[in-house]
C-alpha cells in the first residue's frame, strides 16, 4: 500500500475496496440455513455470509442491504430468497446490477426447495468467483479509506490506552486525507457540548445535540443504558465514565458531519454516525450488540473497523475487517490471539502514546494491503441486521 | 523500578485510577499528595483521593462522572455502591462477575 502496490480492488462505480467478497445474501430467515450451506464450502475462497433475518419490510434494512451488497470490499452478490418474504428483492438486484457487479438470485421456492437450490447456489458460486477474480487492481493509500471506530467489552483500562491511542491515529489518518466515523451515541453521555464544540458548523453543533437528546430519551424509554456487567466488573461505574473513555476515540479534529447508517460520507474528515433510530422509540435497544454499529459503519462505506476492546472482545465481521486494539494488558496477555495491537502495554510503562498510535497506523496499512487481521485468520465474520427508522439527514449535517 | 499505582487524569479529579492491584493499609503517593487505601482497590478501579459528600458530583477526567450516594471517605474504593450515573442507572440484580 505505502510503495503504491496494487493491492485493492477498482470497482466499476471508481471507489476502491481492500477484499474482494463474494458475499451470499438471505433476504428472510427462513431462507438462512439455505444460504449458509451455499456458502460453507467457499470460506476459504473469501465467500462470505450476511442477511436480514425479517419478513415485514423496512426501508432502513433495505438501505443497509443496498449499501451492504455495493461495499468497496464486495466483488459479487448470490441473493437467497425463499419467494413469499416482503423484502424487495427487485431493488436490491437493481442496485447491486447497476453498480457494475455481478448478481444473481436464488429463489428456494421456485428452484424446489432446500437440496435444490443448495446444488443450484453452490454451481452459481462457482461460476461468479471467477467474475469476481477478474476486477481491475488498484492501489490504495490512507486517503481512500473510510475507517470505523468502536469498543466493546470496555473496562477502566479502555480510556486510558486503547481509546486515547485510536484517537491519536485518527487525527492522522485524517491528516493524511482518510474518513473517520465514530458512533455510540448511547455512550457519549457527558461529552454533548464539546462534540457541538468540535462542529465544523453551529447548524451541525445544533444537530449533534440534538441527536444527543434523542439519545437520552430513547435509552431512558429502554431503562437500560449502554452499560453493562463486564463493564462494572472491569472497573467503570457509570455510563458517563464509560463515554469520556469512549469518547477519546474521536481524536481532536472538527467534526466535519453527521451520519445516519447508510450514508457515504460526502468528503474525507471526522464523522459523527447518528444510531438511535429516529421517530417514536419503538424499535427496541438501537444497539442490541457491537456488531449493530460495526454493520451500520461498513454501510457507511468503512472498509476496516478499529475496535478497542478492555475485557476481551473477539469478534470480527463480515465485509471489513476488524482490527483489535486492547487495552488492558492482563487482557491481552490471556487472549493475544485475539488481538492485533497491544496499547495496555502503556500501562506498563512500555512505550508512547504515540508509539502505539504509530503501531495502529501501521496495522491499517497491512490490513489495506491485505495482510489477515486476528479475527479474520480466525474466520470471524459476525453480521446482524434489525428494524430501525431513520429520517433523511437534513443540509445541516453536511456543512460545505 | 516500581511504578506509581495511580493515576491521576487531571488536577481537579476526585479519584485516580489505580494501575496494579492494590491491598487495605497501602500508602500510595501521587504526583501532588498520598492517600491511605482503606478498602482494596482492584486494577484499573478508582480510588477516592478526598472526601465526597452524599451528593456531589465526581470528578475523573477533569469532568463528572456521576454522583454520590454515599459519603466517600479518602482512601475508599469508588464504584457502583457509593456512586451513581446523572443519566441512566441500569437494574444492577442480573449483574454477574
Amino acid at each position: 500500500m505505502v510503495d503504491g502496490t496494487a493491492t485493492g480492488f477498482l470497482r466499476a462505480d471508481g471507489r476502491k475496496g481492500i477484499r474482494n467478497h463474494l458475499l451470499v445474501a438471505y433476504l428472510v430467515e427462513c431462507a438462512h440455513h439455505v444460504a449458509r450451506a451455499i456458502a460453507t464450502p467457499f470460506a476459504e475462497q473469501g465467500v462470505q455470509l450476511i442477511g436480514f433475518s425479517g419478513c415485514y419490510p423496512n426501508t432502513y434494512a433495505q438501505d443497509v442491504m443496498d449499501a451492504l451488497c455495493t461495499h468497496p470490499n464486495v466483488g459479487g452478490v448470490l441473493l437467497v430468497s425463499l419467494g413469499c418474504e416482503e423484502f424487495d428483492r427487485s431493488r436490491l438486484v437493481r442496485a447491486v446490477a447497476a453498480s457494475g457487479r455481478p448478481v444473481d438470485v436464488a429463489v428456494i421456492q421456485k428452484l424446489g426447495g432446500t437440496r435444490e437450490t443448495i446444488t443450484a447456489g453452490r454451481e452459481r458460486v462457482r461460476r461468479m468467483l471467477d467474475e469476481v477474480a477478474a476486477v481491475p487492481r488498484a492501489s490504495v493509500g490512507l486517503a481512500d479509506l473510510v475507517i470505523g471506530t468502536k469498543c466493546g467489552g470496555s473496562d477502566g483500562t479502555s480510556g486510558l490506552s486503547a481509546n486515547p491511542a485510536i484517537g491519536r491515529a485518527a487525527d492522522r489518518l485524517i491528516d493524511a486525507g482518510a474518513t473517520v466515523i465514530f458512533e455510540e451515541l448511547g455512550e457519549l453521555f457527558g461529552c454533548e457540548r464539546h462534540m457541538a464544540e468540535r462542529a465544523a458548523s453551529p447548524a451541525l453543533a445544533a444537530e449533534i445535540l440534538s441527536v444527543m437528546a434523542k439519545s437520552a430519551r430513547y435509552y431512558g424509554t429502554m431503562e437500560h443504558g449502554s452499560f453493562g456487567g463486564g463493564n462494572i466488573s472491569g472497573g467503570l461505574s457509570t455510563v458517563e465514565e464509560k463515554s469520556i473513555g469512549a469518547y477519546t476515540k474521536s481524536g481532536t479534529r472538527p467534526i466535519v458531519g453527521l451520519l445516519k447508517p447508510a450514508t457515504r460520507p460526502p468528503r474525507p474528515g471526522l464523522y459523527l454516525m447518528d444510531m438511535v433510530p429516529d421517530g417514536p422509540v419503538r424499535w427496541g435497544f438501537p444497539n442490541i450488540n457491537d456488531t449493530t454499529e460495526v454493520v451500520e459503519m461498513i454501510a457507511c462505506g468503512a472498509h476496516l473497523t478499529l475496535f478497542s476492546t478492555g475485557r476481551g472482545s473477539v469478534v470480527g465481521s463480515a465485509i471489513a475487517p476488524v482490527i483489535k486494539v486492547c487495552a488492558n494488558p492482563e487482557t491481552y496477555r490471556r487472549m493475544q490471539g485475539d488481538m492485533d495491537v497491544d496499547a495496555g502495554r502503556l500501562l506498563e510503562g512500555r512505550g508512547t502514546l504515540d508509539e502505539v498510535a504509530d503501531e495502529i497506523v501501521r496495522a491499517i496499512a497491512a490490513t489495506a494491503a491485505g495482510t489477515p487481521t486476528a479475527s479474520e485468520a480466525l474466520g470471524h465474520q459476525e453480521f446482524v441486521l434489525g428494524y430501525k427508522h431513520f429520517a433523511p439527514a437534513g443540509p445541516a449535517c453536511f456543512p460545505a | 523500578m516500581t511504578r506509581a499505582a495511580l493515576l491521576v487524569l487531571a488536577a481537579e479529579d476526585d479519584v485516580a485510577v489505580s494501575l496494579r492491584a492494590i491491598a487495605p493499609g497501602e500508602r500510595l503517593l501521587y504526583e501532588t499528595g498520598e492517600v491511605v487505601a482503606v478498602d482494596a482497590i482492584p486494577f484499573a478501579h478508582k480510588i477516592a483521593l478526598r472526601r465526597i459528600a452524599t451528593g456531589a458530583p465526581v470528578r475523573k477526567f477533569g469532568v463528572p462522572i456521576g454522583r454520590a450516594t454515599a459519603d466517600i471517605a479518602p482512601g475508599a474504593l469508588v464504584h457502583v455502591h457509593n456512586i451513581a450515573s446523572d443519566y441512566i442507572n441500569n437494574a444492577l440484580e442480573h449483574f454477574e462477575d
